[in-house]
């Protein structure tokens, strides 16, 4: 059992809470760094998949978790970033400008798009945005002197510094590249929850009103939370986009946006922990359910049954499992089982009991 | 003549997305939550009617078929809230959907594991029969529709507004501890909307599927249905019916006069203008306490 001793108040916004926690992370780092010695480049592909959801899981996040309002369009956000990277290039600028430019400009996007729509409450918020994540759908096919339409885009390789960056042919650069900006984002939403801001966020998602109270101006804060948001996502969605090399309308759609969401929920809502947990799932499920139905249908030799659907159905499933019994996600079960240990024989059953609440109507004000 | 050829199967196609927009008021109205999944209930819905009814499954008499498969559904609600949703009970709002979300996922790769991705369409006695007012041809499927809406809606309307056991509701979905207080068992009420709506998603899968066929994706029409509750206001049930015709009338006259890729925009573009200038929907039902 362990006791941190706080000597000032700026002990509680610490990076790091002590010691071994910093050596642990450093251990994380030194192991991602070396990762593409350690396995082949098929498994390296998957590792910066999983890096590029942990951003897009991130940004989600910053809006849904840290600030309470649920985004079932982010999907959009992830395809403009995507896009104006691509068409960025198309027209020479550099990856290194083109990236951070797509993300900044698709930041403000999300800022225009969130005056009208973060009026609404939850349920609302939540269909709104999923009418923007609809809307975008089509009108990427109806611009498609821009986005190429049905027929998509091919996003080119990457040049920095005179290194041609490319997933297939050099596929350690770019996980690399994505590592790199995965831990900018990192320090950016980590830092950000230690922030003024980020508590101004976190006291909007407990209760708008006591915020509003605090001095907290509520419109703005969460204006500037989609922003973020957005911008990261953004990030996201350019990274994605030389991810997959090539893409159209339907790589960005509905379903993906509900999967960002599911994912920050598994992976555990309210913590950057989450985030990874749940880019991890996603990132890992499809291998694994192959991996399974293989060796299913070898013990039974069924040879192999078309089943469309199975992942998002696994995925579903998981996803049900957790919030009926496990709210918190992967992160709340994993700080279960710490607790348990630090306080080994001292944990109570009830020590994460949350509070319930008696619902009471929207609709009378 | 087009003209009204084009508002008639609007109106019928907009009668469906009414029926599932009344699935999603139901439990809205009642349990402040929204089922993401009154879609996909609604194929599985006709799905079952379909292996009822059709002549390659069971090949049941329709009339039998269809009370038989609302009876199912409707047991399935039941269950479904018993199972799964009551567990949920004292969570965020927002945990719910995100579990409706889920279940659908879940609705949709079962449908498609048993009965298959190959569209299906329902055998019904009325099929292919037309009846000719003038120049006007009305599909004896496109009348059932509009008949059997209007009458659900004015029943489950009434149903709210007379009966005891809808105000219950109401009651408890405006102030869950003060319904308690009055005696109103909240637990089993929320059970009963869940059966409910399982009922309205049989009907509305069964007029889809004598309409046009059906497949497990169709599921997620639901979300079109989305936006005509949205228009009508979340929380009215005639609302939602002409928040339903409305998408419907809309999508053919955009498919007739807006270039294609246009018109798919039509439905959400009028909801999320509804969503910005009128939030509450056309039938709001925000209203100001009285102190």
């Amino acid at each position: 059992m362990r006791f941190v001793f706080k000597r000032s108040y700026d002990d509680d916004i610490k990076l790091f809470k002590h010691r071994p926690q910093f050596i642990y992370y450093l251990l994380l780092l030194i192991l991602l760094i070396a990762l593409p010695w350690l396995i082949d480049d098929f498994f390296l592909g998957e590792a910066t998949n999983v890096l590029i959801w942990a951003i897009a899981g991130m940004g989600l996040m910053v809006l849904t978790g840290f600030t309470g309002q649920v985004s079932l369009g982010h999907a959009a956000f992830m395809a403009l970033g995507c896009y104006l990277n691509v068409i960025l290039m198309q027209n020479g600028v550099p990856f290194i400008i083109s990236l951070p430019l797509a993300a900044i400009l698709t930041g403000f996007a999300g800022a225009i798009i969130a005056l009208p729509v973060l009026r609404l409450h939850g349920i609302y918020l939540a269909i709104a945005t999923l009418a923007i994540s609809i809307l975008t759908e089509d009108i990427i096919v109806i611009a498609k002197n821009w986005t190429g339409g049905v027929m998509g885009l091919v996003a080119e390789p990457i040049e920095i510094f005179g290194l041609d960056i490319d997933r297939y042919g050099t596929p350690v650069l770019f996980y690399f590249v994505v590592l790199f900006i995965v831990l900018f984002v990192l320090m950016v939403v980590r830092n950000l929850t230690r922030a003024p801001l980020g508590r101004a966020f976190t006291a909007i998602r407990d209760s708008e009103v006591s915020a509003q109270a605090l001095g907290v101006n509520v419109t703005k804060t969460k204006a500037t939370s989609f922003a973020i948001s957005c911008a990261i996502v953004g990030l996201a969605g350019g990274l994605l986009g030389h991810y997959a090399g090539a893409f159209n309308h339907e790589t960005f759609n509905l379903v993906f946006s509900i999967q960002l969401l599911l994912m920050i929920v598994i992976g555990g809502l309210g913590s950057i922990h989450g985030a990874f947990f749940g880019a991890i799932i996603v990132g890992f499920l499809p291998q694994l359910i192959a991996i399974t139905r293989g060796s299913i249908s070898s013990i039974f030799n069924l040879g192999s049954l078309p089943l469309p659907g199975i992942e998002s159905a696994a995925f579903a499933f998981i996803l049900i499992v957790f919030i009926l019994f496990e709210p918190r996600g992967i992160y709340g079960l994993w700080i279960k089982i710490r607790t348990y240990f630090e306080l080994f024989p001292f944990y109570r059953k009830n020590m994460f009991k949350r509070q319930k609440t008696y619902l009471k109507t929207e609709r009378m004000k | 003549m087009d003209m009204m050829q084009l508002l008639i199967s609007g109106l019928a196609n907009g009668c469906v997305y009414g029926l599932i927009a009344l699935g999603f008021v139901l439990i809205y109205k009642a349990t402040e939550a929204v089922n993401f999944a009154q879609g996909d209930f609604m194929m599985l819905g006709a799905f079952i009617t379909i292996w009822l009814t059709n002549t390659e499954y069971l090949g049941l008499n329709f009339y039998l078929a269809v009370p038989i498969a609302i009876l199912i559904m409707g047991v399935l609600g039941y269950l479904l809230d018993i199972l799964v949703i009551r567990r949920m009970f004292g969570q965020p709002q927002i945990a719910v959907v995100i579990l409706t979300i889920a279940l659908g996922f879940i609705i949709r790769f079962v449908v498609g594991a048993i009965w298959g991705h190959d569209p299906h369409l329902l055998e019904t006695p009325f099929a292919g029969k037309e009846l000719k007012i003038g120049a006007l041809v009305l599909g004896y499927e496109e009348i059932a529709v509009i008949i059997v809406t209007l009458l659900l809606t004015f029943m489950l309307f009434t149903f709210f507004r007379k009966a005891k056991l809808g105000q219950a509701m109401q009651a408890a979905s405006q102030n869950q501890l003060a319904a308690y207080y009055v005696g109103i068992p909240v637990k089993k009420i929320q059970s009963l909307v869940w059966a409910l709506a399982g009922i309205v998603a049989a009907v509305a899968g069964a007029l889809f599927a004598s309409k046009g066929a059906i497949d497990p994706s169709t599921g997620l029409l639901g979300i079109k249905a989305f936006a005509a509750a949205v228009i009508g206001g979340f929380g009215s049930l005639p609302g939602a019916l002409i928040g339903g015709l409305i998408i419907g009338v809309v999508e053919p006259f955009a498919a007739y006069y807006l270039p294609a890729g246009y018109s798919q925009v039509a439905p959400y573009a009028i909801m999320l203008l509804v969503l910005i200038f009128r939030p509450a929907g056309l039938f709001a039902q925000m209203q100001n306490k009285k102190v």
